[in-house]
Order: C-alpha cells, then sequence, then structure tokens
C-alpha cells in the first residue's frame, strides 16, 4: 500500500508517479488531497485499487482496462471514457458526459449523475459495462446506447427519474429504471416495459453490489416496481444509406 | 505561431464567481487562486476578473478603466472626456511587472460623473449618456477602449493566464464583495486584450465559457437598440442583452434568465396555461435576445450574479454554497480550493440559474456598515 499526498500537484507528476506504481504491481494507492487533477488512472491496466480523498479532475479513468478506483467524494466531467475494464465506486455525484462509449468495467455512482450519461455505451460478447446511479441521471440519458446496462435507482424519490431524451437513438443495451418514467422523455426507438424475474436477477446482482458499497439496505431498494427501456429493433437506421 | 482566426482550437474555457451574500468584502486573491484551479482548461490568451465593491471612496462615480494602444489615443479620449465628464480622480492603474504578461497597452481608470450641463443638453439619464459615450469612444476613437464602466466595480483583463493577470494587476489588494473570473481558450476569434472576459457595460459583466452560435442575429437586435458590438468576440452580446433586459426593459433577472435560456416550445407545451402564456410571449417578444449555442455564463449586476448553462447543458458548472458565499464555477474543483467543506454543492439543469444577491435592500450601506466594523 502506497499513500500519496496530492496536494498542489501537477496531473502529470501525479500520474506518472500513479503509472509506476501500478506498473509495479502495487495493490492499493492511496491519494490524498486530490483537487481537480485530471485523467487519473487513464489508460491503465492491472488490479490495483486506488482510493481517492478530493475531487478528481475531470476524464477519471478514461481507457482504463481493470484497476478499481473509488472516490471518497464527488466526481466531475467525463468518468470512464472509453474504459473497457475495471470499477469505478463514487460516493457522491459527478457532471456530465460520464460513461460515454464505456465498452466493459462497472461504474456506481452513489448520488446524482449529469447530462448525457453513458452515451453510446456498447458490448461484445462477456463485455457488458453496467452504471448505477443511486438518485437521478440528466438530459440524453442512455443516447445512442449500443449495448450494456444502466439502473436509475432514484433513491430520494425525484419527479424526474431521468431527464428528457433518454434512450435517444438507442439500439442495443438495456436500461432499468426503479419507477416510472413519462413517454415523452424517451426517444421513439425505446420500447418500456414491466421488468421480468430475468430482468431483476441482473438488477439484484448490481443492486446487492451497491448496496454493500454505500450501506443501503438491499431489500429496501429491491422492494419497488422497475421497469425496462429497450430498444425496439438493433438497427433502425439500416436504410437510411440504402 | 498561427493568429486565431488562422487556426481553430476546441473550445476550453474556465468560469468562476464568488459572492459574500452579507456584503463583507474580501480580497481578489481568493477568486485568483480558484480559477487557477483550472489553469488547463486555458490556454493563455485571456484572462479577466470582475470586482465589485472595490472602490468605496468613489462609489458614486463612473470608474472608466481603459486600455489605450498608443498617447495619441489617450489624448484623444482624455480631450473628449474633459469635454463630457467632471474627473474625480484618474491614475494608470497600478500593476506589476510579470514574466507572462507581455505587449500591454496603456491601463488607466478615471473616476468621473458626466457634466450636468451636458448632460442636459443630452436629454438622456446619465446611464444612457454613459453608454452612449462609451460606444463612441470605442468605435471611433482609433486603439481606445473602455472596457469597464461600472460603480464601486471593475473590469480587470489581459491577454495571459488568469492567474497571471491576478498578479499583474495586484488583485491580492484590492477587496470586494463579489468577484467572478475567466480563463480563456479563444477558438474563433483573436486572443487581445479587449477580447478577454469579462464584458462590462455599466455595473453589468459576463464571462463566458461556449460559443454563442447566435452572436450575429444578437448583434443585429443590439443595435436596432442602439449598442454597438467592437470587441470582435460573442460574448460581447451577453453584456449587452443584459444590460437591455435588466436596466433597460426592467425584466426581473429570473425572467431575463428565460429570455436567454428560453424553454423549448415543446417544453413550454407542457407548462401550465398561465405559465405557458408567459413563456410563449416572452419567446416572442425576445427571439433575437435568445443564446444559441454552448455557453455556461456567469452575469454580475448591482447586487449579485445569475450563473446560467444553455438549455441542453453544453458546459460545465457547479454551485455550492458555505453559510453567505455562493461559489460557482466551471470545475467543483476550483470551489474546494477556496472553499474545502461546503455545505451544499449541486450541479445545475440546463437553463436552470443560479441566482445569489446580497441580502439586503441597500448594498452601499451595508457596504459601509461593513467597513467600520472590518
Amino acid at each position: 500500500m502506497k499513500t500519496i499526498d496530492a496536494q498542489d500537484m501537477h496531473y502529470k507528476d501525479l500520474n506518472e508517479i500513479i503509472k509506476e506504481l501500478v506498473k509495479s504491481g502495487e495493490d492499493v494507492i492511496n491519494l490524498k488531497n486530490v483537487n481537480g487533477q485530471r485523467y487519473i488512472g487513464d489508460n491503465l491496466n492491472g488490479k490495483t485499487k486506488i482510493n481517492i480523498e478530493g475531487t478528481p479532475g475531470n476524464d477519471l479513468a478514461a481507457f482504463m482496462d481493470g484497476l478499481t478506483i473509488e472516490v471518497f467524494g464527488n466526481g466531475q466531467d467525463a468518468i470512464g471514457n472509453t474504459m473497457n475494464d475495471g470499477s469505478i465506486i463514487i460516493h457522491g455525484h459527478v457532471g456530465d458526459v460520464v460513461g460515454y462509449g464505456m465498452r466493459g468495467g462497472t461504474m456506481y455512482i452513489e448520488n446524482d449523475a449529469g447530462y448525457r450519461v453513458g452515451i453510446h455505451m456498447k458490448q461484445y460478447k462477456d463485455k457488458i459495462p453496467a452504471i448505477i446511479i443511486g438518485g437521478t441521471p440528466g438530459d440524453f440519458f442512455g443516447e445512442y446506447m449500443a449495448g450494456g446496462c444502466m439502473i436509475v435507482l432514484n433513491l430520494k424519490n425525484k419527479k424526474d427519474i431521468v431527464g428528457e431524451y433518454c434512450g435517444t437513438g438507442m439500439h442495443g443495451g438495456v436500461i432499468y429504471l426503479r419507477g416510472d418514467v413519462e413517454d415523452y422523455k424517451l426517444g421513439k426507438e425505446v420500447i418500456k416495459e414491466d421488468a421480468t424475474d430475468d430482468d431483476l436477477k441482473v438488477i439484484s446482482k448490481y443492486v446487492k453490489n451497491f448496496s454493500s458499497y454505500f450501506d443501503y439496505d438491499f431489500d429496501k431498494i429491491m422492494n419497488h416496481k422497475f421497469i425496462k427501456l429497450h430498444p425496439a429493433g438493433s438497427r433502425p437506421y439500416e436504410k437510411l444509406y440504402a | 505561431m498561427l493568429k486565431e482566426g488562422n487556426i481553430r482550437i476546441p473550445s476550453g474555457c474556465a468560469i468562476s464567481g464568488i459572492i459574500d451574500k452579507s456584503g463583507a468584502v474580501f480580497s481578489g486573491q481568493i477568486i485568483a487562486d480558484s480559477i487557477a484551479t483550472m489553469h488547463d482548461r486555458s490556454n493563455g490568451l485571456g484572462g479577466g476578473f470582475a470586482a465589485y465593491g472595490i472602490y468605496p471612496d468613489f462609489k458614486e462615480h463612473y470608474a472608466f478603466h481603459m486600455f489605450y494602444d498608443d498617447a495619441k489615443a489617450k489624448q484623444d479620449t482624455e480631450d473628449l472626456l474633459k469635454a463630457n465628464f467632471v474627473i474625480a480622480y484618474e491614475e494608470k492603474i497600478p500593476t506589476r511587472k510579470t514574466q507572462s504578461i507581455k505587449n500591454a497597452p496603456l491601463i488607466h481608470r478615471y473616476f468621473v460623473l458626466p457634466k450636468l450641463e451636458v448632460l442636459n443638453a443630452s436629454e438622456m439619464n446619465d446611464e444612457d449618456f454613459i453608454v452612449k459615450f462609451i460606444f463612441n469612444v470605442n468605435k471611433n476613437i482609433d486603439g481606445a477602449y473602455i472596457f469597464s464602466s461600472g460603480k464601486n466595480m471593475g473590469v480587470f483583463k489581459a491577454v495571459g493566464y488568469p492567474e497571471d493577470v491576478a498578479e499583474f494587476y495586484k488583485l491580492e489588494t484590492y477587496n470586494g464583495y463579489m468577484w467572478t473570473a475567466h480563463g480563456r481558450f479563444p477558438t474563433n476569434t483573436p486572443g487581445w486584450w479587449g477580447g478577454a472576459h469579462p464584458f462590462n457595460l455599466l455595473n453589468i459583466s459576463v464571462v463566458h465559457n461556449g460559443e454563442l452560435s447566435s452572436y450575429d442575429t444578437n448583434r443585429k437586435y443590439l443595435e436596432e437598440f442602439g449598442y454597438s458590438c467592437t470587441l470582435m468576440t460573442d460574448t460581447e452580446v451577453a453584456a449587452y442583452i443584459f444590460d437591455l433586459l435588466l436596466r433597460k426593459h426592467k425584466l426581473p433577472v429570473t425572467l431575463a434568465a428565460k429570455v436567454i435560456a428560453s424553454p423549448l416550445w415543446n417544453q413550454v407545451e407542457r407548462l401550465s396555461p398561465k405559465e405557458r402564456e408567459l413563456y410563449y410571449n416572452l419567446k416572442i417578444i425576445y427571439s433575437k435576445a435568445l443564446l444559441n449555442g454552448p455557453f455556461s455564463i456567469i452575469v454580475t449586476y448591482d447586487n449579485g450574479f445569475i450563473a446560467i448553462n444553455d438549455r441542453i447543458k453544453l458546459r460545465p458548472l457547479t454551485a455550492a454554497s458555505q453559510g453567505d458565499m455562493i461559489y460557482v464555477a466551471s470545475e467543483e474543483s476550483a470551489i474546494r480550493r477556496v472553499c474545502k467543506n461546503p455545505d451544499k454543492v449541486w450541479i445545475p439543469k440546463g437553463g436552470e440559474p443560479v441566482i445569489a444577491e446580497i441580502e439586503q435592500q441597500n448594498i452601499s450601506e451595508i457596504y459601509d456598515k461593513k467597513e467600520v466594523t472590518a
């Protein structure tokens, strides 16, 4: 275990140290006093766990392949951009464009998420990325979603469980909502249904982790109606350029 | 290096704003520290600050901050100034030698009031008189720019990174109850001194991250009301639109927010009949005052600020509060740098304003009181 005080450190210096530690197979790295340093955990692979105290800067865990990052604070924008594998746990809220083009791994966000979460997520065989949000996301949730799984728990029972333009252009993957959504918020490619028993099995798997990471009562979360959003067809634009 | 206009760089920009709602003043070092956290969002082609409450000794005078390219521009402007204004005090704005701030113009400030006989002859109120004078100088005197013109406030800006601009202008020596800051990453227009943010007219100042694709529509609309856009940057129109809406048309700031970030038609349709009528009419009347394109902006006025995003939130904005302090910034880290543990941190939705105002009615009175107790 290594501890780094990131106070007033430039992101380049900080990330250089992290990179060397991860390369050498360090099991745990604790980062203290992080404030705004960008690109932490980017393009790294391995099994290291990084604990972050403070507010990490934009593009946290972009292109990350493996590793676990736990943030004891809020995240900013563009977390997990095109991430391939690993896990991100955020004890707080996050900004916009989170999980953009994510293709593997999991992200657990305790509170709200910003606009454009999970845009163009995708999946391939066993690589199924997942984003679990304890609060609610903003507009353009799952826009152009091509694969993977997103779950919105809305634990504070806010009026808007998702923003507008949810799933616009969606052509793969699945979104589960713990509660209902008005039709006007959904992209025209999206079908809304009640979650089936098989769906609930998938949801349970992720909610179990969520409950243990953030200390919530699993049964209380699950004791609620879930609905499922999925695309009407897999290739809505196949004739567009025909 | 290619000059702006010949090269296109993807947009960044950083904004930050802080107000003490009690009216108590604090040093410019705090806002400088905040904006410096986001150094990598700008590229050194513009940085600036707006400071409110900094000139208590001349709080009834209009404070003109001037850039002059040369002595002739200064002479021509001063001739015009002296013909129209009583100058209570004038000086070179104090600066310190800073390695990274180069090619500074002549930078002066004047604390002025319109000459009564000239003002009376003009048949205008003093604010309209000032605005007309500013546009006259900026448009017609080559190499002279009035870039700040409010009372008991001032804009300080330059080509450079914002933290260097703060050092250049010795902002740690000023105390204000409200500050905003900008780090610039110019994309489509030149990185020059006049084009740095904030943009100001009377007591209104604007810092902006984004790109106003509606610039030309807005500019033509503003020209109908006598505004001239001379600073070659989109953000200039935002300052004048707020002057038009708040000062001339007396709209409450909450409605001004819904003019520049007007709810989309399909959203208006879902509102209650009363709201629908209001927003329908606002959209029609002020269609050309709509700011289109991606933006997060902080607009400061007499007694507070409004921070707001474009309607589909294509730029970042985070807000926080602790006691009487309200903070807004492009990134949470810029707030935490100067307020480690805020009571509340939130990310406003697109088109939803964060409005923070001095709590008591009369700012100048509070200001005096605070001065005594401080």
